[in-house]
């Protein structure tokens, strides 16, 4: 039965191709903008560390001075050296660490390569455990190495491949800033999807191609780069960054079960309380300990544009559908003839039905197929886009399966209406009046 | 023209009339946002930076190893020496930023040390005594700074010029009272006296956060000398940029190799450097204006689908009309009234869904109250796409025969 109405349905779609080709056309463009957009939502808004970012969370304290103390404002968005060096010997989480970003110039021993400038990380050891970070070769630093200001180092597969060829480099030495370093390690293809752990080191930006031991950076004088934040009597000293009233290091904690969690923020509670009697903080007690998600969401790190792309798409997407709903109104009952005449042969209200919505459907599933190609084709467009995300719009299984769904079943939708109203025709009287 | 025949007809097809102006309600509110937006976007992005855009290039120079900050002053006073002497080369100054360059140093500005609350951000720009020329600015009041006033800049210092000038926007909210040469004011690490005003400045950062201090600039007489390195702002004279760009990479390195001029933007033409900045507001202008323009044909395409199916169903009674006595305009401008008649019912409902959708934008995305002429503009876009949409079908109408009348089906 349904193959003899999908006959019906093409014989009527090929009866009128301007038609047809409109309906399509219409559903295609809506579908394949919204699918654009919404594929480079999903992209943008999705979890770093699947599975692991339900235990990572972010401390923050507020240790400024009472100047323009406002009430429930949230507390800076990075930490100072100080606050970060006790939180993290306090050791009071599962895994914990400091951290920094920085660009380093880098002299390779080859004389084929010219020196040229990498993006670092300056962190304490447990980044890579607490982050699952995977090694290719070798493995990241201890604790000792930590309190040594030991001149090692950890290196991307990018740069990897770019001075040692991709061979196991461990063991061989790199110069930064003219200052010997031994590769202990080199990371597997990395790159979690917010750059989540310093939001302000580019927001979609690919990992660091250097790791460095926080304290060997502050030995060795490698800038730091990033935000910094200062009150009151703080000049961003750089050379005395470790006392300075300045907010300009990332501290973050993991924490495996609730019961740890809400241990922690006491410890935090209490943390502040003790700098207050010190008299280090001076305002009211005011820490937060937001889990890896809401921390992107607290910073907005989806950026605005996106949204309002997404929104604006499927606002078309409705328009292309209206559109869509009244044409096939107009052509089934156009039709009352035939279908009354189906109707006094026989055929139920049902059938009818059906029959219409075989033939609404037929239409989704085109406007399907060609919303996708315009969607990659859109894609493909978003990546020639200079913004750090662009390299990531690709289309995925799960969006693909999104994309036909929502086309297939935003047309069958749509053709509801219509094919109601078409069989409620009275057979009779449409007989009467031919 | 009476209404009432037609408004009769339209009962009869209560659902196709309903879509129809649901259709272009939603167009409507759609496309007057999305001009607003564009306007929005394309005032932001013609805002004048007051340098000579044509004849200025940047270098972004980063050194290698780690020379300490004297030894990076004295390299850097060379290459001032070298880019000089490059054919076409105006002038040169070094600077830790630039207009448009998405961020930098911005700092809290005083009127008194004590003051609790900044009286205004601003913008830092390191700066020589080349400065003011190399970027073709205007000094409005005071005075340049002297060569001998100019100072060594490490990030290690802290940041107490003697000295400095400051942008027009940023004395007029310090100094309403006019008159800001000779004052003092305070940055972080303490006082200085402004010595000199120049007109119009644009701060490093367009982006929404940086729009409070657009305009507030303070200009430090000192060199940025760190060996993470800084940027040579080069001004060349008229139609020699590009030129000079090439002359000027190899003069930088033929004098000192040590050094990383990266390829991607190690030297930036300020054409690319403004190309770059608004690259995101361009681009959502764009993508607005295609949506629009798409949006629109399709209501058009919409209206002229469901119309013929009309003028179908009616050949008949049209014929019976005709052979009344109604003349072939009588036909086209029922058809006409019709869609005017919808089209009003649509933009009335179009402009209040506008007004909610622009509402509920100024709350989500920090966008502006949408002025009552887009409203307008696109009332009348849509009102004149409508009767444009409608003419062919109408046009189909008006040729029906009265003999049509006589014909069973």
């Amino acid at each position: 039965m349904l193959s003899y109405y999908l006959d019906l349905a093409l014989r009527s779609l090929r009866r009128n191709k301007m038609l047809t080709a409109l309906m399509v056309l219409a559903i295609a463009l809506g579908i394949g903008a919204s699918m654009t957009t919404l594929t480079v939502l999903h992209v943008l808004s999705g979890d770093p560390l699947p599975g692991t970012s339900a235990s990572l969370f972010y401390p923050q304290v507020d240790p400024r001075e009472l100047d323009g103390y406002e009430p429930g404002k949230e507390p800076p968005s990075q930490v100072t050296w100080i606050d970060g060096m006790n939180l993290l010997h306090a050791k009071r989480a599962d895994h914990q660490a400091l951290m920094t970003g920085g660009s380093v110039p880098l002299q390779p021993n080859q004389s084929n390569v010219d020196p040229f400038y990498s993006n670092a990380r300056y962190t304490t050891n447990e980044f890579f455990p607490m982050f699952h970070v995977p090694f290719l070769f070798g493995h990241g630093w201890s604790q000792s190495e930590d309190d040594a200001k030991a001149r090692v180092v950890v290196i991307s597969r990018t740069l990897n491949d770019k001075l040692f060829g991709g061979k196991d480099s461990t063991g061989q030495t790199l110069r930064i800033k003219d200052v010997a370093f031994q590769v202990i390690g080199v990371l597997d293809t990395w790159r979690p999807n917010p750059h989540f752990y310093d939001l302000y080191m580019g927001r979609y930006s690919a990992s660091e191609d250097v790791f460095v031991p926080l304290t060997t950076s502050r030995d060795t004088r490698l800038e730091h780069d990033g935000s910094t934040d200062c009150w009151g009597s703080g000049g961003g000293d750089e050379e005395h960054a470790e006392t300075q009233p300045c907010v300009w290091l990332q501290f973050w904690v993991q924490l495996d079960s609730a019961t740890k969690v809400a241990a922690y923020k006491d410890f935090l509670t209490h943390y502040s309380q003790e700098q207050k009697a010190l008299g280090r903080f001076q305002r009211p007690v005011n820490v937060r300990l937001p889990v890896l998600m809401e921390w992107l969401d607290i910073n907005k790190v989806v950026p605005g544009d996106v949204k309002l792309q997404t929104w604006l798409a499927f606002g078309f997407l409705l328009v292309c559908l209206v559109n869509t709903v009244g044409l096939m109104l107009a052509k089934f009952l156009r039709r009352a003839g035939e279908l009354g005449v189906r109707r006094a042969l026989g055929a139920s209200k049902r059938e009818v039905f059906i029959q219409l919505l075989v033939e609404s459907g037929v239409i989704g599933l085109a406007g399907g197929i060609a919303g996708l190609l315009l969607a990659v084709l859109g894609l493909w467009l978003v990546r020639l886009q200079p913004s750090d995300y662009a390299s990531l719009a690709h289309l995925d299984l799960k969006m693909l399966l999104t994309t036909f769904l929502l086309a297939v079943g935003s047309t069958l939708l749509a053709g509801l209406l219509p094919a109601w109203r078409a069989c409620q025709i009275t057979p009779a009287l449409q007989l009467k009046s031919q | 023209m009476q209404i009432k025949p037609i408004l009769a007809a339209l009962r009869r097809h209560k659902a196709g009339t309903l879509l129809i102006a649901m259709q272009i309600a939603l167009t409507l509110a759609i496309v007057c946002n999305a001009l607003f937006i564009i306007q929005e976007r394309l005032a932001h992005l013609s805002e004048p930076t007051g340098i000579d855009e044509a004849n200025i290039f940047v270098v972004k120079n980063e050194w290698v190893g780690a020379p300490d900050t004297i030894k990076v002053d004295a390299m850097m006073r060379e290459d001032l020496q070298v880019l000089r002497q490059v054919p076409g080369v105006q002038d040169v100054t070094p600077s830790n930023s630039y207009p448009l360059r998405g961020n930098g140093w911005d700092d809290a500005v005083k009127l008194n040390p004590e003051q609790l609350q900044d009286t205004s951000g601003a913008t830092i720009y390191f700066a020589d005594e080349h400065f003011i020329d190399t970027l073709g600015l205007k000094l409005t009041a005071g005075r340049n700074f002297r060569a001998e006033e100019i100072g060594r800049m490490d990030m290690r210092y802290k940041l107490a010029p003697p000295v400095v000038i400051i942008t027009k926007a940023l004395a007029d909210k310090l100094f309403p009272d006019g008159n800001a040469v000779g004052k003092t004011i305070y940055l972080i690490g303490g006082p200085g006296t402004v010595v000199g005003v120049v007109d119009l400045l644009q701060a490093q950062s367009v982006d929404r956060w940086a729009s409070g201090f657009a305009y507030r600039s303070v200009i430090i007489p000192e060199r940025l000398a760190m060996s993470l390195g800084s940027f040579y702002i080069v001004r060349t004279k008229p139609g020699q940029r590009d030129a000079a760009m090439r002359a000027a990479y190899t003069a930088l390195f033929a004098h000192n190799p040590r050094r990383v001029i990266n390829d991607d933007d190690g030297m930036l033409s300020f054409t690319e450097v403004r190309s770059r900045a608004y690259e995101r507001d361009r681009g959502m202008a764009i993508l607005m204006g295609v949506i629009s323009v798409v949006l629109l044909a399709i209501t058009a395409a919409g209206i002229v689908g469901l119309t013929s199916f009309w003028v179908g169903q009616r050949r008949k009674q049209i014929g019976v009309r005709r052979a009344l006595g109604a003349t072939r305009d009588d036909i086209l401008r029922y058809f006409m009234t019709e869609n005017l008649l919808i089209s009003f019912g649509g933009v009335l409902l179009g402009a209040f869904l506008a007004i909610a959708i622009n509402l509920w934008l100024v709350t989500r995305f920090e966008m502006h109250r949408l002025s009552m002429v887009y409203l307008l503009i696109g009332v009348v876009i849509l009102l004149l796409l409508g009767q444009g949409a409608v003419l062919a079908p109408a046009m189909r109408a008006s040729r029906v025969p009265p003999v049509e009348a006589t014909r069973s089906v």
